[in-house]
C-alpha cells in the first residue's frame, strides 16, 4: 500500500501538469485569434466542408481551376461540371446576404480584401444566389 | 478505271446497326437522334448538330412582342439604360412591299452564319462559332472593339455601355463587351427550346421552329424540305442558321 501511494503521487502531479500544458496549447491560439502579430481575413464560411477540393488545394488553385473550365464551358459548351463559379456561389454565398461579395466577411471579398487582388468576376457574374422560387445552380447538376 | 465509290466507315456500319435495332426497339414517334443529343455533364457540344430557327412570317403577328419580351426576361436584359443604347438581342420587324402594299412581320436577331463575319473580324478571338454552329461572345476575351457589330450585316449585336447588376446566374453580361443572341445556349444545353420559340407557342402563334438543321428527321429538316424557305442576305452566302418562310 504505502509503495503505491508513493507511485501515486507523482503520477497525480503529471497528470495535472499535463492538463496545464493542455490548457495551454488551447488558451494560446483562441489568444493569437484575437490580437495576433499576424492578421489574418475573418470570413465566414457557411458551408466549407465538402468542396470540390481539399481547401488547401482550393485556396491556391481556385483562380485556375475556374479559368481552366470556363474555357471549357464557354467554347466547348461542358456543363455541369464539378468547378463552376455558379457552384462556388451557391454554396458559399452569405446566409443572411446571400452573396460571396458585399462585406469584408463575404467569402470570396473577405480574402481578396486581405489579399489585395481584384476581384473581377462578379461585374458579370451573378454574386447572389437565386432568388427564392428559381432553380440553385447546384441543383441543375445530375 | 472508274474510281470505285467509297467505303462506309466501321464506324458509320456500327452506327447504322444500333440506329435500326434501337429504331425497332423504340415506339413510334420517338426518335433514336433524339436520345443521341442528350449530353451528359462534361460532354462537349458535337458538331454532328447544328441548331437553327425557322421562323414561318405568315404566323408572325404583328404588335405581338412576346419573342423579345421572353428574351428580355430570360437573358435579363431589362435595365435603367436609355432605350438607344439598351442592347437589343432580338428585335421585331415590320416590313412593307410598296408596290404591292403586302405586310409581313417578323423577329430579327443573330442568325448564327455557318461562315460569320464577326467571327472573321474579331481581333482577339473572342467571337467564335460553337461546334453545333451557336455564334458566341466570348466576353472573357472581348475587348469591346465593336469591329463585329460592323461586320454583321444583320445588326444583330449591342455593345454594353454602363455597368450591370442583377445579372442572371445563367447568362453573365457587363460593360465594355459585345453581346448578341445565344439562341438561349444555356437552354439548349439543358435540352429545353429557346425562350423567343418557347413564348411564341406559348402565345399560341406557333411562328418559331427550333431544331437540328443536320438530323433529317428533324421537325424543322422535314419543314425546310416540304416548303420554300429564305436566308435573309442570301447574296452574301453566310448560310444562316436561322431561316425564314413567307417572306
Amino acid at each position: 500500500m504505502p509503495m503505491s501511494a508513493v507511485a501515486c503521487r507523482p503520477s497525480r502531479s503529471l497528470a495535472l501538469a499535463l492538463l496545464a500544458c493542455v490548457a495551454g496549447f488551447v488558451a494560446v491560439p483562441a489568444a493569437a485569434e484575437e490580437a495576433g502579430r499576424t492578421p489574418k481575413p475573418s470570413i465566414v464560411i457557411e458551408s466549407g466542408e465538402h468542396c470540390v477540393a481539399a481547401p488547401e488545394q482550393m485556396r491556391r488553385e481556385h483562380p485556375d481551376m475556374l479559368r481552366h473550365q470556363r474555357d471549357r464551358t464557354v467554347h466547348r459548351g461542358e456543363r455541369g461540371m464539378k468547378v463552376s463559379l455558379n457552384r462556388c456561389v451557391a454554396c458559399h454565398a452569405d446566409h443572411q446576404t446571400g452573396s460571396v461579395i458585399g462585406s469584408n466577411q463575404a467569402f470570396c471579398q473577405g480574402c481578396h480584401s486581405f489579399a489585395a487582388v481584384r476581384i473581377d468576376c462578379f461585374d458579370c457574374h451573378q454574386s447572389s444566389i437565386r432568388p427564392a422560387g428559381t432553380r440553385l445552380a447546384r441543383e441543375a447538376v445530375p | 478505271m472508274s474510281p470505285l465509290p467509297p467505303k462506309p466507315s466501321r464506324r458509320a456500319l456500327l452506327g447504322a446497326g444500333a440506329a435500326a435495332a434501337a429504331g425497332l426497339a423504340l415506339a413510334p414517334g420517338v426518335r433514336l437522334i433524339e436520345l443521341a443529343q442528350a449530353r451528359v455533364a462534361g460532354e462537349p457540344a458535337t458538331g454532328q448538330v447544328r441548331w437553327g430557327l425557322l421562323i414561318d412570317a405568315d404566323r408572325c403577328a404583328s404588335g405581338c412582342t412576346a419573342c423579345v419580351d421572353a428574351c428580355s426576361q430570360e437573358n435579363g436584359l431589362d435595365s435603367a439604360v436609355a432605350l438607344r443604347q439598351r442592347p437589343q438581342w432580338i428585335r421585331k420587324v415590320e416590313l412593307k412591299e410598296l408596290r404591292t402594299g403586302r405586310e409581313v412581320s417578323l423577329p430579327m436577331m443573330c442568325q448564327h452564319c455557318a461562315d460569320p463575319p464577326c467571327v472573321d473580324v474579331c481581333p482577339t478571338g473572342a467571337s467564335f462559332k460553337r461546334a453545333d454552329g451557336i455564334v458566341l461572345v466570348d466576353r472573357h476575351s472581348c475587348i469591346g472593339c465593336r469591329y463585329c457589330m460592323m461586320a454583321c450585316p444583320y445588326k444583330a449585336r449591342s455593345f454594353v455601355h454602363a455597368s450591370l447588376t442583377g445579372q442572371k446566374p445563367d447568362v453573365p453580361r457587363g460593360k465594355g463587351c459585345v453581346e448578341g443572341c445565344t439562341l438561349c445556349v444555356h437552354r439548349i444545353d439543358r435540352e429545353q427550346n429557346p425562350a423567343c420559340v418557347q413564348a411564341c407557342a406559348d402565345a399560341e402563334h406557333g411562328a418559331m421552329l427550333f431544331g437540328d438543321l443536320n438530323d433529317p428527321h428533324s421537325a424543322i429538316a422535314r419543314r425546310m424540305r416540304e416548303v420554300e424557305t429564305h436566308a435573309v442576305r442570301a447574296d452574301l452566302a453566310l448560310d444562316p442558321g436561322v431561316r425564314y418562310q413567307g417572306i
